[in-house]
């Protein structure tokens, strides 16, 4: 049945491609144009590995079709990834043991981006409530939610100007 | 876990998605894909063709009327749950908000797809159920309106026609400074209510109860509301013995079992959280019941 | 420098690559030509296979073939499934077929799979292949599975009674009969599995000109695996490597070999292209293996003043439909109840049955939590009975200091007698219940009780057999450019196996962390190995990589000495140079050194000096090593709704040394997540046909991070004599004792009701019913 076009600019680069219409977003980010960041976990939608940003807003990647992501800006782990380093975020989840098997984090990397761009100073129960769309078997939760802390005030101390 | 093939297609205004519905065979709607795509993934929903009416803006938007609020069918949750609009004329659709889903469910979800896939233990459609809504029905034939109690027809089924999709809910606005409560009982945060209960009161001179709404969810196919809890309450003083009085009427119910909860368990919850709607709804309305 | 890498706080290794979105799970790895399976599986709990009809899914575009269980290579073709840890005391022996053949025994239980260009494809031809079953009664409640009148999971064995053990010390008839006080429970915990994030996954290619077979799984045991390949396969072990790579979670479930590997290997040897099964999540509710369905009744003997003088029962054990690990977690469990405890007399009966459900294997904990739990509910019986409190009570009857190393009495599951090597459990103990502020509960109970909150305390203790052997290897050998390449038998499935193992290495030779170049968990990489369960990576491959780090330590040393003309002594290995410490400090590179080591072709060597600068230990362990803890857990119970919220969280434990406490208490909370999803949360549930109900994380409930409190951890660092580093296996004590002392918790915060509950999960319906039973609700309701 039906192929049809995906054009959409993923990470910040553009990107068509013919596919079938039932490939979902997810599987065309990591075998289409093998950005392999994303992570697929449970394909109903619940554990939240396959979080990317579509339009700036967090989506499960695996309930979304390719097709659907037309004229989309998606962003994925990878583009949350300085050049050549590491983000403030991710420095965190390195400094606070916010990751064991990394099969979540590309998700909660994602997720975490939106609560901080979106809530700059969290408490710990709002961190915790913006998490429960990604579950994490390894972590026992405590090292991301540290993280996400830490790179809260990180990036806030950031944006203090220089006392003089 | 991946879908069984079909032909998508995305319309850009409803006359064409209503004519694509009409002359497709076995075609769906995709809203926000949070319910139907999973189904879809798990192969308990097989479909030819989906039309996509994420590129329908007409079915996008909060207009605030007399007396009145529509909702456009293809709003996205998470806009409801930031709308000055909906926060000012109808707070407790804010309050169920915080139990929908995941944020990430929240901002692709939306109030059209929750109402039509009829979920027994869905929060928005308790909260229309609460607010007497009025569902706006599109297809070829134009639109027509359905009372949101005519809405469900059983077990994640609803009176729509497969060629029908939801394009506006109109819900009845209820005076400014009214008393809103809004409890469920989930296993966890996000998830399905094992039971829910909102309750709407508009507290006159002398706290007596000028309107009550009293609507269950999670407990049948379709939000239930109390009304032998609303006539007890209407006209009376609002006292703790009047509340402790509704919430055991909201047990008069036949609750569904499945391996999530007894129907005996849900029973018990509609009580403990009628009463808990009741009470909060009560203070928010300014009175010490 | 010379720093002191063990037991300090190093970030990992592993965390740039992935958290870049750069890891390398089996899904990622993309080889040229590769096809994609889709295995057909039984929707039936027990059937006869009558007929397989693959003609429509043959014919569809993309399709390349279906396999079923005649068309594999033989042996696999007939042959079962190996036995990996077979014991006198298993009467049936069964082990699956890599594609079922005639009979299948639970839903989801494989048939057959499909070759195709796409999964997409593969699961289409799939839903079109017609198979014909004679559907069977299936026994799908394991307490019946014993009477004579139950349907037999198989066909072919007449009794479902896999294996009956008796395990025994001291005189229990004389305790019973001469105790003051007798007590009885009956305790079960449900069904529930690993459920790593990443499903499993098995990626084959075979390379025609030099005959290699190459297997790509998400698997804890690579080297196991490659054994059973070479088995079923009958191929040369060289012939074959198995590479574990980025594997995302395991637990327990993914340390099994399992049909799914063999078939996809055979597979892509048969279509001579590479061949991937990525496992979705349904599949993975069916067929990976699970855990815990077990029913006590256990009785405890205490003389007056709540000494324990004995403890005896009865365990039966759902194994499933197969044995693939044999009888190992009733037996582990078996061992595990006396605990840290004085018990001078012990009998507990086992018996494993069959059911018609995917089988039971190790799961984070192993059993030990069912027998943790049956243990601290009978001493908190006695406590509630005779009014004493209970963490008093367990201090009266823990094993003393002075009593190490204490012979329990029992032949543990290492072959070896149960012997405690070391440990401290009263000051373990008192760690836990004074950094959870036990002494002040009680006023905080009566305050919160005033305000209309019952919240509740619970204790809990446990010892845990880890670092079993037969071994793990390490090879480390120093490169020409000055790299330093280690290769473990060990793997990783986000325990830190590299950034461990790096510091140990790094801290005995001298290098950088950052100069290691590490291969986990490939076969081609060291000769022999094992893998990750039983906690039991830091213990083995951590001698290991002492023990080798040690001789190529020495390597350096005395070439270095030989090269600069200078005595050993004077040699300092530091940031990969060996430097004098004296004169002008002359130094020489590790990399000089290695290219001095590899010789001049046809020159000997200088008398003295070995091949290379480089080692492979292979650390033995005598016997387990014994850590153990105590959790402390407060909770608030919502009366009203049966609601549980957990307050604080605290843990005491001794795993030995600790090599790096970043990672420990990692461990230990990630452990602690499991037990307050077994306590409260997870249960695999089965209908009367043996039919999976709880497919989907939508009904099968993973704690979330708002389920999850922020642990505090205390180490006691009682160092283990028995291996060179003094450490003890962390990986599974977060979730041993949690369900026992949760719903300890949970019932002191309940304790104005008297109720008792005695099963995991504890959900909110069954509190609110033992609540109502209790009468509670009259009173409530009238407040």
């Amino acid at each position: 049945m039906g192929r049809q076009a995906a054009r959409m600019n993923v990470n910040g680069k553009s990107y068509a491609r013919v596919v079938d219409a039932r490939l979902t977003l997810a599987d065309f980010l990591r075998h289409e144009i093998n950005l392999t960041g994303t992570h697929v976990g449970c394909e109903h939608g619940v554990c939240g590995a396959c979080t990317v940003l579509v339009n700036g807003r967090t989506a499960r990647s695996c309930l979304m079709f390719a097709v659907q992501a037309n004229g989309c800006e998606v962003t994925t782990v990878e583009g949350l990834t300085p050049e050549g380093k590491l983000s403030v975020l991710q420095q965190a989840f390195i400094d606070n043991h916010g990751l064991q098997c990394g099969f979540c984090t590309p998700g909660m990397l994602v997720t975490l981006t939106e609560l901080l761009r979106d809530t700059p100073d969290p408490s710990e129960q709002e961190v915790r409530e913006a998490l429960t769309g990604n579950l994490c078997r390894c972590t026992g939760y405590a090292g991301i939610v540290a993280a996400a802390l830490d790179a809260a005030r990180r990036l806030r101390d950031a944006d203090k100007p220089e006392t003089a | 876990m991946k879908p069984a093939p079909f032909d998508y297609h995305a319309p850009r205004q409803l006359k064409e998605a209503a004519e694509l519905l009409a002359k497709l065979p076995n075609a769906k709607v995709l809203a926000g894909g949070q319910s139907l795509v999973p189904m879809m993934n798990f192969r308990y929903v097989i479909v030819d063709h989906l039309v996509d009416l994420n590129g329908l803006d007409e079915l996008r938007g909060i207009v605030v009327g007399d007396e009145r609020l529509r909702i456009g069918a293809m709003t996205r949750q998470r806009d409801i749950e930031t709308s000055p609009e909906i926060a000012k004329h109808c707070p407790l659709m804010v309050e169920a908000l915080h139990h929908v889903g995941h944020r990430q469910t929240r901002n692709r979800g939306t109030i059209g797809g929750s109402l039509a896939h009829a979920d027994p233990a869905a929060e928005l459609p308790a909260v229309c159920a609460a607010h007497d809504a009025v569902v706006h029905v599109a297809s070829v034939r134009g639109i027509r309106q359905i009372a949101f109690h005519e809405l469900g027809s059983g077990f994640m089924a609803t009176t729509l026609a497969p060629d029908e999709m939801i394009a506006a809910i109109d819900l009845q606005v209820w005076r400014q400074g009214h008393g809103y409560g809004f409890h469920e009982f989930a296993r966890r945060q996000g998830d399905f209510a094992l039971a829910g209960a909102t309750a709407l009161l508009d507290i006159g001179a002398d706290n007596v109860v000028r309107r009550a709404a009293l609507t269950l969810f999670g407990v049948a196919t379709s939000p239930v509301r109390v009304e032998a809890a609303e006539t007890r309450l209407t006209g009376q003083p609002l006292t703790s013995g009047a509340i402790r009085a509704a919430s055991a009427a909201a047990r008069q119910i036949e609750p569904i079992s499945d391996i999530h909860a007894s129907g005996e368990y849900r029973r018990h919850l509609a009580q403990v959280l009628s009463s808990r709607a009741l009470n909060d709804a009560a203070q928010r309305a300014g009175v010490q019941a | 420098m010379g720093a002191k890498q063990f037991g300090a706080r190093v970030t990992r290794l592993e965390d740039p690559t992935l958290l870049a979105g750069r890891g390398r799970f089996v899904d990622d790895v993309k080889l040229p030509g590769l096809l994609h399976a889709c295995f057909v599986r039984s929707p039936h709990g027990h059937a006869k296979v009558v007929s397989i009809d693959s003609k429509i899914a043959l014919i569809m575009p993309g399709v390349h073939a279906v396999i079923t269980a005649i068309d594999l290579p033989d042996p696999m073709r007939t042959q079962r499934l190996p036995l990996l840890l077979p014991n006198p005391a298993l009467a049936a022996t069964k082990t699956q077929h890599a594609l079922a053949r005639d009979e299948v025994c639970y839903v989801g239980q494989a048939i057959a799979v499909v070759i195709a260009d796409t999964r997409y494809i593969a699961e289409d031809a799939a839903a079109a292949m017609i198979v014909q079953y004679d559907v069977l009664p299936a026994v799908s409640d394991y307490r019946g599975a014993a009477e004579d009148t139950a349907p037999h999971v198989h066909g072919d064995l007449s009794s479902n009674v896999a294996s009956s053990f008796r395990l025994a010390y001291g005189d229990t008839d004389a305790a019973f009969a001469d105790a003051a006080h007798v007590f009885a429970e009956a305790l079960w915990q449900h069904r529930g599995g690993g459920m790593a994030m990443e499903t499993r996954a098995v990626l084959a290619s075979h390379d025609p000109a030099s005959d290699l077979l190459t297997v790509w799984s998400g698997t804890q045991t690579p080297h196991l695996g490659r054994q059973a390949l070479a088995d079923l396969l009958d191929r040369d072990l060289q012939s074959i490597r198995m590479i574990a790579p980025d594997v995302g979670g395991g637990f327990g479930p993914k340390a099994i070999f399992y049909p799914e590997e063999a078939v996809i290997a055979a597979a892509a040897l048969k279509m001579a292209r590479p061949v991937k099964w990525v496992e979705d999540r349904r599949e993975h509710f069916l067929c990976a293996t699970q855990e815990r369905d077990q029913y006590w009744e256990m009785s405890i003997a205490v003389d007056e003043d709540a000494r324990i003088l004995g403890v005896r029962g009865r365990m039966l054990h759902d194994t499933g439909a197969f044995v693939p690990w044999g009888i190992v977690m009733p037996y582990i469990a078996s061992t595990t109840v006396p605990g840290p405890y004085v018990v001078p007399a012990y009998q507990l009966d086992t018996s494993v049955v069959f059911t018609n459900k995917v089988p039971t294997t190790p799961v984070r904990g192993a059993g030990r939590p069912q027998a943790v739990f049956a243990m601290e509910r009978l001493l908190d019986r006695v406590a509630r009975e005779l009014n004493i409190d209970r963490a008093e009570i367990r201090r009266r009857n823990l094993i003393q200091p002075e009593q190490m190393p204490y012979e329990v009495g029992l032949l543990f599951r290492d072959g070896k007698p149960l012997v405690y090597d070391s440990g401290d459990y009263p000051r373990v103990q008192e760690q836990a219940l004074t950094l959870a502020d036990y002494d002040s509960f009680r006023e905080r109970q009566r305050v919160a009780l005033d305000e209309g909150r019952f919240i509740g305390i619970g204790v809990a203790n446990y010892v845990e057999g880890t670092g079993l052997g037969p071994f793990e290897g390490v090879t480390v050998r120093v490169l020409a450019s000055g790299k330093v390449a280690v290769a473990t038998g060990a793997t990783n499935q986000g325990q830190g196996t590299r950034t461990t193992l790096s510091q140990i290495v790094a801290e005995q030779i001298g290098c950088r962390l950052d100069d290691i170049v590490m291969t986990i968990g490939d076969t081609g990489a060291i000769a022999q190995g094992v893998g990750a369960f039983a906690s039991r990576q830091a213990v083995n491959a951590g001698s290991s990589a002492l023990l080798a780090g040690q001789s190529v330590r020495k390597q350096l040393i005395a070439l270095a000495a030989r090269t600069l003309g200078i005595p050993e002594d004077d040699v300092e290995l530091d940031d990969g140079q060996a430097v004098s410490s004296r004169g002008n400090k002359p130094s020489i590179g590790f990399g000089d050194l290695a290219r001095l080591a590899q010789g001049i072709p046809g020159v000997s060597l200088p008398a003295g000096q070995a091949a290379g600068l480089e080692h492979t230990a292979y650390y033995t362990p005598s016997q387990a090593a014994y850590c153990s803890g105590t959790h402390v857990v407060e909770v608030q119970v919502d009366a009203m709704t049966g609601g549980v919220k957990i307050l604080r969280y605290t843990v005491a434990h001794d795993a030995g040394r600790v090599i790096n406490p970043l990672i420990v208490d990692g461990q230990v909370q990630g452990g602690v997540a499991h037990g307050i999803g077994n306590a409260l949360l997870e249960w695999m549930q089965y209908d009367a046909n043996a039919q999976p109900l709880t497919t989907s994380f939508a009904d099968y409930m993973l704690p979330m991070a708002t389920d999850v409190p922020t642990c505090a951890i205390a180490h006691v660092e009682i160092v283990n004599p028995l291996n060179p580093l003094g450490v003890k296996g962390a990986g599974e004590g977060g979730t041993i004792p949690a369900p026992a002392a949760i719903i300890s918790a949970i019932e002191d915060a309940l304790s104005p009701f008297s109720v008792h509950f005695a099963e995991t999960p504890l959900t909110p319906e069954r509190i609110v019913a033992a609540m109502r039973a209790a009468g509670a609700y009259e009173r409530l309701f009238a407040a």
